[in-house]
């Protein structure tokens, strides 16, 4: 097995040392990620360190040397077995049936018809939360918005969108941005926004 | 667009987080592995990684990620 400090010379070496370094990479992915993916099954495992040894491989430029090779390599391997878990956890649900953009009952929707009537200040905060969010933020904005409050994961978001995980951040993000400053030009404090 | 009570908290949850500037997951990606080490290690955590300590706190998917890595480290 190789040590910290030769792993990326190895893997940029000539075809001998470096079949040798995938292999060691494949089999230390293969261990850690079979303790990381305990419940999914040894196939899941096999097809993740296959998937995540490429794109380490790929993305040899983009390390720094601020970690051990090592930790950095398995960071990846981690988000490639829970981009695909998320994948197949989310495959059957579309966007439209969390934002309420299909004929599919969306149970937000009437939920807030059904909860104990909430004291002045509450009921306030929520209609203006509401106004802000129909007036202020984009039909897009709102879409990912609600996708997720109703725990769609981002990167789901972004694969609906033909978008990505880093991009619906954003857009979540600026949309957040802007709430908070309507709601603090509202008059509204950092101690208002308690959840209730 | 209605929200129900439990979106609400959620969404208030968000909203306290929320700072002018954020790293996003990319960045967070990029640090992960140095701000774990850290953390195992018991170190403080520098400047330059304090905003991967907040994003960490506010995004699900990373956090989730996060410690997982944390799991398979401390296996190592």
């Amino acid at each position: 097995m190789a040590v910290e400090t030769d792993w990326i010379e190895r893997l940029n070496g000539e075809p001998t040392a470096r079949d040798a370094a995938l292999a060691d990479l494949r089999e230390l992915l293969r261990t850690k990620l079979r303790h990381a993916f305990s419940s999914s099954g040894d196939a899941f495992v096999e097809d993740i360190a296959q998937d995540a040894l490429l794109k380490i491989h790929t993305s040899l430029d983009a390390f720094e040397g601020r970690s051990k090779f090592t930790t950095w390599a398995l960071t990846i391997a981690v988000r490639v077995g829970y981009t695909e878990l998320r994948r197949m956890r989310w495959k059957d649900v579309s966007l439209d049936q969390l934002t309420g953009n299909a004929n599919a009952v969306d149970a937000s929707r009437t939920d807030s018809q059904n909860e104990p009537v909430a004291s002045a200040a509450r009921k306030q905060l929520v209609d203006d939360i509401h106004a802000i969010i129909e007036e202020k933020l984009t039909q897009k904005q709102r879409d990912v918005l609600q996708a997720e409050l109703s725990g769609m994961p981002q990167e789901e978001i972004g694969r609906r969108l033909g978008s990505n995980r880093n991009a619906i951040y954003k857009l979540t993000h600026d949309a957040r941005k802007k709430l908070k400053k309507e709601l603090e030009q509202r008059g509204y404090s950092q101690e208002d926004l308690e959840p209730g | 667009m209605d929200l129900s009570k439990e979106k609400v908290d959620a969404l208030l949850g968000f909203l306290k987080q929320t700072k002018d500037r954020e790293a996003t997951c990319e960045d967070c990606l990029t640090a992960m592995a140095e701000f774990a080490e850290k953390h195992l290690e018991g170190k403080s955590i520098p400047e330059s990684l304090k905003a991967i300590e907040d994003h960490l706190e506010f995004c699900g998917e990373c956090k989730e990620e996060f410690e997982a890595l944390l799991a398979t480290l401390r296996e190592l």
